[in-house]
């Protein structure tokens, strides 16, 4: 192990500008896919919060008994669906309606009797914001005896699904693309490391050495570059947003975990990359 | 030791290069391949160290027989031969004696030993005072002691040569095939491939192969009886 470790040093040291320009091109061409995710993170997050508006409104017929709501309450709540479950009484739709809808201060003002009925606000968990089960849930609120209608936004919540899905499309064949390239240049600009190396690797060859021992060296010298490359490319990535953040509009950079998955998925580009180069280039000698 | 029977090597661009090729170097022999260029010497050499397998027919080398070998048992082999070549195959940016101990520690020999194992053999070619040197800092000759060290280090069975000094002036040649020489006076059989007919002569015990269009058409140790054989 000491052997591969020096041979990795070691093709560093031998070929100092080569090692510099794959680490840079491969921080470059991880930079480009950063900078799709750091896009991707951003609109995911602006649907996120759109999508936290997602609710369901059970309203409910007059003279309901408490206890029937409250045991109600405990069943809706029991939906794999549900986050949360707030029982909205007539007066405290009533008291809401007078703080947000300021502009009917007098109608609110002139009245006898309180015309809002009480209400089910259901909050959904975030995998279940979609018009399917926003549907279905609204289908079994409206099964309760006492509810004397649901409602939810239909239309907002189904384009709201259509864009998720166009988001997440986009995202995918994006993402598939920038990756398929970032793969393809970190697997050459690792062959070039490979071809330079060519006659060391006949010579091994020739002296008995095994295939399994030629390729680690190699296998660790790509992993090492994938992880530089990686963490330029981080640190490419974290400028770009600082400036758009600071001159542009306010974004979100990746967490933490994001970002080490980052590092890490260049590590193992560049690891298969340099699987991928030496294997090719044994079997062809 | 090497047994080539009836072998047959066939390029798919440029034909055969060798053809039916029988013969047999024995163990601590030195042996010539010789013929002109493009008579086969270096093709049958290859087939030697397996950096090819033939069309047809059987190499035997050291008890392995090649043509039945799996991929990963060619290392295996390849450290019972020690193979020198006509440009010597060093690694530029390493001193001579990280050359030769290159071969030992790509094998996974241990590391306390190679220290004691290179100087032994780089004494051996006449080196010891030159190993810290850069194969550009040694002349031709020099460089092919080191090639010819590191082939060594291994403890070799059979030291095979190809052209081993054919990029070299009339006196390295001369020191080149006398290391040679002393090197098979100390047991290791020596195949080497070459033109040189007066290398050949001045050696009146050794055993010539001549090879002429990958044939074999001159073999000084040849057994009557053993060609006949199916």
């Amino acid at each position: 192990m000491s052997l591969v470790l020096r041979e990795t040093v070691n093709a560093f040291r031998r070929a100092p500008l080569l090692s510099a320009l794959s680490v840079t091109t491969i921080a470059f061409s991880l930079f480009v896919f950063g900078l799709f995710g750091l896009v991707a993170v951003n609109i995911q997050r602006a649907i996120g919060s759109v999508s936290e508006r997602v609710e369901v409104v059970a309203y409910l017929k007059r003279g309901v008994p408490v206890e029937t709501v409250t045991l109600a309450l405990s069943d809706i709540d029991a939906f794999p669906e549900v986050e949360q479950v707030t029982h909205v009484t007539e007066n405290e739709a009533l008291a809401r309606a007078r703080q947000d809808l300021t502009e009917f201060q007098d109608i609110f003002q002139d009245l006898e009797a309180n015309p809002l009925p009480a209400s089910l606000d259901v909050r959904l968990r975030p995998p279940f914001r979609d018009a399917d089960h926003v549907a279905e849930v609204a289908r079994r609120l409206q099964s309760f005896a006492f509810v004397d209608d649901v409602r939810y936004g239909r239309d907002w919540i189904e384009k709201l699904d259509r864009l998720r899905n166009i988001a997440g499309a986009v995202g995918l064949a994006v993402g598939a693309a920038f990756a398929l390239v970032a793969i393809i240049i970190i697997g050459t600009t690792i062959r070039m490391a490979v071809l330079q190396r060519s006659r060391e690797i006949a010579i091994m060859r020739l002296v008995g050495a095994t295939d399994r021992f030629i390729r680690a060296p190699f296998l660790l010298e790509g992993l090492v570059k994938g992880a530089l490359g990686g963490v330029l490319a981080l640190g490419l990535s974290a400028a770009a947003w600082a400036l758009i953040d600071a001159a542009l509009l306010r974004s979100v950079f990746f967490t933490p975990l994001q970002a080490a998955s980052g590092v890490a998925a260049g590590a193992l580009l560049g690891f298969l990359g340099s699987a991928l180069s030496v294997g090719r280039h044994l079997r062809g000698v | 030791m090497i047994r080539f029977q009836d072998v047959t090597k066939e390029y798919p661009k440029t034909g055969a290069a060798l053809r039916g090729a029988t013969f047999h170097v024995r163990k601590g022999e030195f042996a010539f391949l010789t013929g002109h260029s493009g008579a086969g010497k270096s093709t049958a050499l290859k087939l030697v160290y397996l950096a090819d397998r033939p069309t047809h027919g059987e190499v035997r080398v050291s008890g392995f027989a090649t043509n039945r070998m799996a991929p990963s048992d060619v290392p295996r082999l390849r450290r019972r031969l020690g193979i020198v070549f006509q440009d010597f195959q060093l690694l530029e940016e390493r001193t001579a004696e990280e050359n030769v101990a290159f071969a030992l520690e790509v094998t996974g020999a241990r590391r306390a030993g190679i220290g004691p194992r290179v100087m032994r053999v780089l004494t051996q070619v006449g080196l010891a005072g030159k190993a810290k040197q850069y194969p550009r800092e040694l002349s031709g000759g020099e460089q092919q002691r080191v090639a010819i060290a590191r082939a060594l280090v291994n403890d070799p069975v059979v030291l095979l040569a190809d052209e081993p000094s054919g990029n070299l002036d009339e006196r390295a040649t001369r020191g080149v095939f006398q290391l040679l020489r002393d090197i098979n006076a100390s047991g290791t059989a020596v195949l080497m491939a070459t033109h040189d007919l007066d290398l050949v002569r001045s050696l009146p015990g050794g055993h010539l192969i001549e090879l002429q269009s990958g044939e074999v058409v001159f073999d000084s140790a040849a057994d009557p009886a053993a060609e006949e054989a199916p």
